[in-house]
């Protein structure tokens, strides 16, 4: 007789592999179109790219606005990867191989981000990882080897919603498992109080050097999605610009909540998109789109600073001794 | 236990999607022609660091339909069809225009006008290609546009309306060779932007071909506001030519700055300087200078005339060639529709890519099998503050 | 490369450089008074540059034939005050509600009111996309010693900058609101129990950062030229300026503006190309963050356990 605990397990893993059915087979039926398709794919991508830069602003309390530079790496990186070393037939199968490449580059640079924010803090940091984003984008625009200004042309387009979907399932449970465990514990700690935090016990350093690792291997492998969906990069797709974009997905969703940083995603990409017909049928010149989701942004701020989730987070993700109603253990005498 | 619970799926899973294939189909709806209406969609850079290039591109496309509505529509195999535009807004970013191509071809249009910069027109390019739905772009001049980017053979629904970088520079390159009769050329360029390096290397490289390499290669980046030092070292190098393959919005400070520096020669530009707002921002400094372009607005044939009249009584403001190569866009579009005579991407795509000779307000057009018409660029001098015809380069 | 070389950079240096620290002013006295970081400053210089295109066209139509002198002194005057009331009506509608919210909530509405004004600028019709220049109100003989060149527009850009600067200087350090300001700006929770009306100097604050801005924005407008996105840069450019000089500190604004502006001339000049410049200008950067994270003239901040 299978345990509670056995049967919510296999529960869980059956519902997620129902999804990931559904995400194989949706492209192929009439339901939806190659556009949705995209923005589906476009939403699940920034999911995984809010999750891994509300770890960084969000559970550590600090302002990275550079992270469209681990974004830029994690594209590169396994777009050469595709491009320039594997060959044709053996694509499909290296392509979760040239993701998690992508992704394991990033984090590296990660760890680089790491060291600058043992001594500073706050502002002081926003500008080291602003400027660590532009010396990626610059690095890149003085690399003819990957095609400079111009870009990689010609990527193979292997990015399916149910590799997309893969990667914001996997996103979602690194990061929750991460948060609850000691280590994400001790950096929710740094951020409410660095010296006390020290007090008791918790190595910043090691933390710190985690987060900026985790955050920026999400992000290389949403850089590597995104690379080979549209099959064209270039180092201005990697600007100020785009950090900034998913600056404002992580507070519109909530920071220090996964569940925030989904609906954050999602809300965000569908906003934008739909606006598209909207401002069609109602005559609005195109411009005014772009004029809306700042506009959002600030009235969201004023009305409800902590993002639509706030640090509230759905039942899903928090840990089974956590939720409401269930006793915490004592500990053992 | 619990781990190989957990792998069980894993592996599976990873199988499972590794031999999917990913959906390559394009699987486009039909044309859309309900109410004898035939939908085009146009792809712009409305917003982003080009809006200028994408307002003018609406207002040309805008009164290209007006003007085919006004004038009873579009005879296809003896129908009569009216055009309805839809625009979207590429943002000028390359995911946007991926977007946005998605977005037309799921609309039902029967073809695609546009992205201009190929930076967003080559990602589009790919969704029309897949998509078999033909894609003219007014004003990209990357050469890569209209070629597979993995078999180097030319894509077979991705079109452009204006000469190739390729083709211009090098015509840039003899005209500073053979008329200004520069023995020092120079070239100040923007490194970070592909068309303006583009034409810069097959400028150097024509001229090295004839003889005569540059004396100063110097490059600069998009948002630069200062350019003293390297127009210090092209003035140390006294050089006799100035090559700036430069948008409209930059050139008016390099001028400046390299006169106040002490430049005294003459300097050649592309068709990056086409916007009559380059007056304006240079207030005289241009005065004597030359650049190539799509067309001459003063030695305009009555078709032209007839264009520049409609569009500054339109929209207050003289054309610029990205609108008179939208319009020439949606003119190769409409002739090659009626030509192909059914409301047809297939046929229409045949149509194009055989236009024997399509005279548009940006000169005469042939297509030879390809996507890139055969199509001469003129020189234009800027004298007493316009932009005057001085000479024509044939292909 | 030549001596006369790095002269002619070095001054075009201080030219760009007396922009920047106007606009860096802007910022680090934002942050002095409300440890928040105003990332629309840089889009209210544009705006300002706007206003002053505005008001130069108007006055130039209205007072045709008066020496261009009287205009460019009425253009920047009008500059000043309206872009100082667009900050405080910015101040109070957007940053007063979030006074007591978490500083990031602040920080981000900031982001987007810049993003905003952009945009909208952009969409209006009226202003449009397009690049302007405002016509050359300072024109006039250039100087020419030792081969360099000194345009008189660059020489009163310097000058002008250096007369806001000494005058702002010395409204924070002369005058009672200057010293409330500095008040606030160490301890703003007591300072408001002394009678010191904390809501007026606060967009007083605004207004004076404002201000200075639009007199740079004005001279800017003629050097070079505006269109509405290039707040981004310049804003980050200036932010950056007064984090390097120490942010709070209105000298260190001042002194951060010009060494941004040095390193922005002089790395292409010394590097012999532009490519590398910002990767170099950023490396630098956080170089100088490492080893000195207060920045130049910043007071390190002692943490109360």
């Amino acid at each position: 007789m299978m345990s509670d605990r056995t049967r919510y397990t296999v529960v869980r893993m059956a519902a997620l592999l129902c999804g990931l059915a559904i995400a194989i087979i949706l492209p192929r039926t009439v339901l939806i179109n190659p556009y949705i398709e995209l923005v589906l794919k476009y939403i699940g991508i920034n999911m995984v790219l809010t999750v891994s830069l509300n770890l960084v602003n969000g559970y550590m309390g600090e302002f990275s606005v550079g992270h469209a530079g681990f974004m830029a790496v994690g594209a590169y990186t396994s777009a050469v990867l595709t491009l320039f070393f594997i060959p044709p037939e053996w694509e499909m199968w290296c392509f979760p191989l040239s993701i998690l490449a992508g992704g394991a580059v990033s984090a590296v640079a990660g760890v680089l981000l790491a060291f600058p924010s043992f001594r500073t803090r706050g502002d002081y940091l926003a500008i080291v990882t602003l400027a660590f984003n532009m010396i990626i984008k610059s690095a890149l625009e003085n690399m003819p080897a990957v095609g400079g200004p111009r870009g990689l042309t010609g990527i193979h387009k292997l990015t399916t919603l149910a590799w997309v979907y893969v990667a914001v399932v996997a996103s979602v449970w690194i990061v929750r498992n991460f948060v609850n465990s000691n280590l994400g514990r001790g950096v929710t700690a740094i951020r409410d109080d660095e010296s006390v935090a020290g007090l008791v016990g918790v190595n910043s350093r090691r933390a710190k050097v985690a987060v900026f690792a985790l955050s920026a291997f999400l992000a290389g492998v949403a850089g590597a999605l995104f690379a080979h969906e549209i099959q064209f990069i270039n180092p201005r797709s990697f600007t100020l610009i785009k950090s900034t974009e998913m600056l404002v997905m992580v507070y519109l969703g909530g920071v220090a909540s996964i569940g925030g940083s989904l609906l954050g995603a999602t809300v965000y990409t569908l906003l934008l998109e739909g606006l598209r017909p909207t401002l069609q049928i109602l005559g609005i010149s195109q411009e005014w789109r772009q004029v809306v989701a700042p506009l959002m942004l600030i009235l969201l701020m004023i009305f409800r600073p902590r993002g639509i989730m706030g640090m509230r987070e759905f039942r899903l993700f928090k840990p089974r001794d956590e939720r409401r109603g269930k006793p915490v253990k004592e500990a053992e005498p | 236990m619990k781990r190989l619970l957990l792998l069980v799926p894993l592996v599976a899973t990873i199988a499972l999607l590794s031999s999917c294939k990913p959906a390559t189909e394009g699987g486009a709806p039909p044309p859309k022609t309900t109410g004898d209406t035939l939908l085009i969609g146009l792809n712009t850079e409305l917003t982003g660091s080009i809006p200028v290039v994408g307002r003018s591109c609406r207002n040309a496309a805008e009164l290209a339909v007006k003007d085919l509505n006004d004038a009873g529509g579009l005879e296809v195999g003896g129908r009569k069809f009216k055009v309805e535009l839809m625009v979207e807004d590429n943002e000028d970013k390359a995911e946007s225009a991926t977007a946005a191509a998605q977005k037309l071809v799921a609309s039902g249009v029967l073809a695609m006008i546009g992205p201009n910069a190929s930076r967003n027109a080559i990602p589009a390019s790919e969704v029309a290609e897949s998509a078999k739905v033909p894609m003219i772009s007014p004003w990209s001049t990357n050469p890569k546009l209209t070629v597979g980017a993995r078999d180097g053979k030319p894509k077979q629904y991705v079109y452009r309306a204006c000469f190739t970088d390729e083709f211009q520079a090098a015509a840039d390159a003899k005209f500073v060779l053979n008329y200004l009769k520069s023995k020092r050329p120079a070239i100040l360029f923007d490194v970070s932007s592909e068309a303006n390096k583009g034409q810069a290397e097959v400028f150097k490289k024509t001229l090295e071909a004839g003889g005569t390499p540059p004396v100063a290669f110097e490059t600069y980046t998009s948002g630069d506001k200062d350019f003293s030092s390297q127009l210090s070292r092209i003035v140390a190098a006294k050089a006799d030519s100035l090559f700036l393959p430069n948008y409209y919005s930059e050139v008016p400070m390099q001028v400046k700055q390299a006169r106040r520096l002490g430049y005294t020669g003459p300097i050649m530009g592309s068709d990056a300087w086409s916007n009559t707002e380059i007056l304006k921002l240079s207030a005289g400094a241009l005065e004597g200078q030359y650049f190539t372009m799509h067309y001459a607005p003063d030695r305009a044939t009555p078709l032209c005339k007839d264009f520049m009249t409609k569009y500054k009584a339109a929209y207050q403001q003289d054309p610029d060639d990205v609108a008179a190569l939208t319009y020439d866009a949606f003119g190769l579009l409409f002739e090659a529709i009626r030509t192909a005579g059914v409301v047809d991407r297939m046929a229409l795509g045949d149509a194009l890519r055989n236009t024997k000779s399509f005279e548009g307000v940006t000169g005469r057009m042939q297509f030879k099998g390809t996507g890139d018409p055969v199509k001469s660029a003129v020189v234009l001098q800027v004298k007493g503050g316009k932009f005057v015809y001085h000479d024509t380069v044939n292909p | 490369m030549t001596i006369q070389l790095l002269l002619q950079q070095s001054f075009n240096a201080l030219q760009l450089g007396s922009v920047y620290a106007l606009i860096a002013l802007g910022y680090t006295m934002v942050y002095g008074i409300l440890t928040m970081i105003n990332f629309a400053h840089g889009d209210i210089f544009t705006v300002s540059c706007y206003l002053a295109l505005w008001f130069s066209s108007l006055f130039l139509a209205i007072w045709a034939g008066s020496p261009p002198a009287l205009v460019f002194a009425a253009t920047v005057v009008c500059a000043m005050l309206s872009t100082a009331a667009i900050a405080v009506i910015i101040e109070r509608l957007a940053y007063k509600p979030l006074r007591q919210a978490p500083r990031v909530s602040a920080v981000i509405t900031a982001l987007g009111v810049g993003l905003l004004i952009e945009n909208t600028m952009v969409a209006i019709p009226g202003i449009g996309p397009e690049p302007r220049v405002i016509p050359n109100l300072l024109s006039g003989t250039d100087l020419q010693i030792g081969g360099i060149t000194l345009s008189m527009a660059q020489l009163l850009t310097i000058v002008v900058s250096a007369v806001a600067m000494i005058i702002l200087d010395a409204i924070v350090r002369k005058t009672r609101v200057g010293i409330a300001m500095r008040a606030i700006s160490w301890d703003s929770r007591i300072v408001p129990l002394m009678g010191v009306p904390i809501d007026r100097i606060i967009s007083i604050t605004f207004a004076l950062g404002a201000a200075v801005a639009a007199v740079g924005g004005t001279m800017f407008g003629m050097a070079y030229q505006m269109d509405p996105y290039m707040g981004i840069r310049i804003g980050w450019w200036a932010f950056i300026s007064a984090v390097v000089g120490g942010i709070g500190n209105i000298r260190g604004a001042m002194l951060g503006g010009f060494v941004l502006g040095f390193v922005e001339i002089l790395t292409p000049t010394v590097l012999r190309s532009s490519s590398y410049r910002d990767m170099v200008a950023f490396g630098l950067l956080l170089l100088l963050l490492v080893f000195r994270p207060t920045g130049i003239l910043g007071r390190p901040a002692a943490q109360k356990i």
